[in-house]
């Protein structure tokens, strides 16, 4: 037994450690011939990395990455492919900076009220594609692609000019954003918890409390999936819909739902952000919605998963700003490694995946020869 | 006489079964030539070996006289054979030309597509065959029957001058039938051999000029229509030696406890796929549902399990009326279902058994308690189920995928026995399994009805029907047509209803 359990912990740890080296490898490869020394470029980025100041850059980049990459792993196990993360997180940034602004709550209140907005404004914009997918049959990329467009080039450009703090913006006059929000409504850094650990945090950086809210997002993440029956019915659903429907599941509703959740936690992304400037600013940190969605793919959609591949992007961009001051290599490298450890990891798992078939299915047949009246 | 087609001893093993055992067929050059045989008698696998899909493990193709080994289609349409295809395979954004010179394009230069050549082409085709068709249709506003005509051109274009046509009229109303024969016989009267594959005996005899029989992989026999009545192709179809178990001592009760009363669901075209339909089941008692599949059975279950809204009428599970009810909530009143398609409807196949074990019922105990799932009570019952259905696997946390089909359906069947249901569906449940896994899963059934289970139970295995039912039904075009004892029914008869060939009988 233990041996059998060793083999499963060997073949699924095989594939993420196969993707790393080969990843390291290419990268490699493609530093030579660009001409730089690649044990400089790693000694660089391992040396920075093992700094405090840095670690906490790390966690803070990776904080957002990790409820992207949920937001995507949700819609991916119902088979839904949310590329409006992106959209739903930008829109809850700014609508919640707003309202958090207007209102005066006690301090856990009004954090509780922002977060409240950020997640109900992210899920109703998400659930709007469900609801279109389910009703007029509109495949939930379009729409979810257009729902970006209609917030980044049109709703947020618009209330960015309605909000502005201040009224008219000015090209010279400080801060370009929405009104602050009162400190009662900013949640805050988390440093004396690592300090517990650690020296004192230097350079004036500050671990995001928002890494607390991430991390429970996972934990509800895990448990619902695997504990719940709701998180069965969305497993099953999402890995055969008809099965699923004989087996009492509207894969309507369970549409519906899934990415209602998936904008839900879409719209957490953004408060790392907010919760570090208190305002939402005229050019909020992008793209995350779209990072969100590799890292889910690298991270299997298991929380676990995700929050490891969160770790290995957050690293990398951090590691690109090393680069470019050390000049040990060009800091568009990491890109390239994150585009190999993406490709190589999915490659990994399919194989993985097909061994494991193929040895549960001579499992099974050898249970079939050895029993008695296999002979019928 | 010279024979466009000639086989002789092909024989097709797949793993557990014989598909075609040492077939025989001669089809002369301009004839239609019909082949007949219940589902499974290895009708799909032949056509597959003379399209060049499968190969055969021995016999000889003749083509016109020239031995061929044929190894995919491309050689088969090279060689003048054309397949249209039971689903169609068109493009519904594109046009009906566009459509027919897919993979065959005319081309000009610098990889130009020469339309006016096609367009030309296909006129010619239309033409030479009487089919007519406006090459500037878009497929998506064309009616089923146009999109078959399309298909056939598309074959034709190509040069075929041997048509297969795999169950044409399963998707036609019977005015589109009527238009589909008048176009076979234009391709016949221009030269083309057709082969016509159905099993609607009374289609076959109005079209075919030869006809041959197939069962069980097996070449019955080859005759011409006048010399035959829908009866004897029947009996020639299904066999009259099937043995007929002994169903046991009647345990029905009086007590309904599924109804299903004045049922209709329209389907495609406005076509009423279920008909007015009203049956009861009573507890201990199994009510079989005979028929062709297409008939409408499929459509009912679906009704019956809450995956489908009934147009009209009414279904009643336990005193309780349950017509607009949730799929979930039927199931959790006590009603079981052992789907048609395991692969598709029953089974989570990258999930473990033990996770496969609760599906359709995750919402009961001990699967779970409230909103939480309980793994042990699954694991448990899994375990449960292995053991007392006899699902042999080496544990319960490989995926379902690895289990042979027979173990997957004992699963199935497993678990909706021990969830205890009131009323179980059975929809074909030992198609395809071998035949140890298949008394299992009769005796599983017959030791339930005995608890008092009230079972409905559609199947086109005959045997399995007469065997099994206290009551059979017949289902024809959507309706039920007869209702019959199964202690005094032969399989020949059950047959001739089922083709609707015994009503006609009946009519004065």
């Amino acid at each position: 037994m233990t041996a059998r359990l060793t083999h499963r912990l060997m073949l699924s740890s095989a594939a993420p450690i196969a993707a790393v080296v080969i990843a390291v490898v290419l990268s490699s490869i493609v530093l030579l011939i660009s001409g730089s020394n690649p044990l400089a470029a790693y000694a660089d980025m391992v040396g920075h990395a093992s700094k405090l100041e840095t670690q906490v850059d790390i966690l803070n980049r990776a904080t957002p990455l990790y409820l992207s990459g949920v937001a995507a792993a949700i819609g991916f196990r119902m088979n839904l492919f949310n590329i409006g993360v992106e959209g739903q997180y930008l829109l809850a940034f700014i609508v919640s900076a707003h309202l958090g602004a207007q209102v005066e709550l006690p301090a856990v209140l009004h954090i509780a009220f922002i977060l409240v907005v950020a997640m109900a404004v992210g899920g109703a914009f998400s659930g709007a594609a469900g609801v279109l997918k389910v009703t007029r049959g509109v495949n939930e990329v379009i729409s979810t692609i257009m729902l970006n467009a209609v917030v980044i080039s049109g709703l947020s450009a618009w209330w960015i000019v309605e909000w502005q703090a201040g009224g008219e913006i000015s090209a010279t006059g400080g801060r370009v954003g929405t009104e602050p929000i009162a400190d009662s409504g900013i949640l805050p850094n988390i440093n004396s918890w690592l300090e517990l650990f650690t020296r004192e945090i230097g350079l004036g950086k500050k671990l995001t409390g928002m890494l607390v809210i991430a991390v429970a997002v996972g934990i509800v993440y895990h448990v619902m999936l695997n504990r719940t029956v709701f998180g069965f019915d969305l497993r099953a659903s999402g890995a055969n819909p008809t099965a699923s429907h004989v087996g009492g599941v509207s894969p309507k509703r369970m549409v519906v739902i899934a990415m209602a959740l998936s904008g839900a936690v879409a719209g957490l992304v953004g408060m790392t952000e907010l919760m570090n400037t208190g305002y939402y600013p005229s050019n909020p940190i992008s793209l995350l919605g779209f990072t969100g969605i590799a890292v889910a793919l690298l991270g299997r959609n298991n929380p676990a998963g995700v929050a490891v591949a969160a770790l290995i992007f957050a690293f990398l961009d951090v590691s690109s700003g090393i680069l470019q001051i050390s000049g040990a290599a060009s800091r568009e490298i990491v890109e390239i490694m994150k585009g190999v450890i993406i490709l190589t990891a999915v490659i990994a798992y399919e194989v993985v995946r097909r061994i494991r078939e193929r040895e549960e299915a001579a499992a099974a047949a050898a249970a079939m020869a050895t029993s008695p009246a296999a002979a019928l | 006489m010279t024979l466009a087609i000639e086989l002789t001893g092909i024989t097709k093993r797949f793993p557990g079964v014989v598909a075609n055992d040492d077939i025989n067929l001669a089809v002369a050059e301009g004839e239609i030539h019909a082949i007949c045989g219940e589902n499974g008698a290895g009708k799909s696998t032949l056509m597959k070996i003379l399209y060049g899909m499968q190969p055969p493990d021995s016999g000889t193709i003749k083509i016109h006289g020239e031995a061929v080994e044929l190894h995919s289609p491309a050689q088969a349409i090279d060689l003048g054979i054309g397949m249209v295809h039971q689903h169609f395979m068109l493009a519904d954004q594109l046009t009906v030309l566009e459509n027919v010179i897919l993979g065959a394009e005319p081309m000009r230069s610098f990889g130009r597509i020469d339309f006016d050549a096609g367009r030309e082409h296909l006129d010619e085709v239309g033409r030479a065959y009487g089919l007519d068709i406006n090459a500037d249709d878009l497929v998506e506003t064309l009616e089923i029957g146009e999109r078959q005509r399309v298909e056939i051109i598309k074959v034709l274009y190509r040069g075929a001058k041997i048509l297969i046509l795999d169950e044409p009229t399963a998707v036609l109303v019977p005015q589109e039938v009527d238009e589909l024969f008048r176009n076979i016989r234009e391709l016949k009267a221009s030269g083309a051999t057709i082969l016509f594959i159905d099993h609607k005996l009374d289609e076959v005899l109005e079209i075919a000029d030869t006809i041959t029989v197939l069962r069980q992989g097996q070449t019955v026999g080859t005759v011409k229509p006048e010399d035959v009545t829908a009866h004897d192709l029947a009996e020639m179809m299904i066999g009259s030696e099937l043995p007929v178990p002994d169903a046991g001592a009647s345990t029905v009760t009086s007590e309904v406890a599924l109804a299903v009363d004045g049922l209709r669901v329209i389907g495609e075209g406005d076509r009423a796929v279920v008909d007015d339909v009203s049956l009861s089941v009573h507890r201990g008692e199994i009510v079989g549902i005979a028929g062709v599949e297409g008939n409408g059975q499929a459509e009912l279950v679906n009704a019956i399990i809450g995956l489908d809204d009934p147009d009209e009428g009414t279904i009643t599970l336990l005193g309780r009326e349950i017509t607009r009810f949730s799929v979930r909530s039927r199931r959790e009143m006590g009603l079981g279902y052992v789907p048609q398609d395991r692969h598709r409807d029953g089974l989570l196949l990258g999930f473990t058994l033990w996770e496969n074990s609760a599906l359709g019922h995750q919402t009961e105990g001990p699967y779970s308690r409230g909103p939480w799932l309980s793994r042990a009570g699954m694991r448990d019952r899994a375990s449960r189920i292995k053991a007392d259905f006899d699902v042999r696997t080496p544990n319960i946390e490989v995926s379902a995928h690895a289990l042979s089909g027979g173990n997957q359906q004992k699963l199935i069947l497993g678990r909706e026995m021990v969830a205890g249901p009131a009323v179980l569906i059975a929809n074909h449940p030992t198609r395809g399994i071998d035949v140890g896994a298949q008394a299992a899963v009769w005796d599983d059934i017959r030791e339930a009805r005995a608890q008092g289970l009230a079972t409905l139970l559609v199947s086109a295995d005959l045997e399995e029907l007469i065997g099994l039912s206290d009551t059979i039904v017949v289902m024809l075009r959507g309706r039920l047509v007869a209702s019959l004892d199964p202690n005094e029914i032969t399989p020949r008869d059950l047959g001739a209803y089922m083709t609707g060939a015994a009503l006609e009988a009946e009519a004065p």
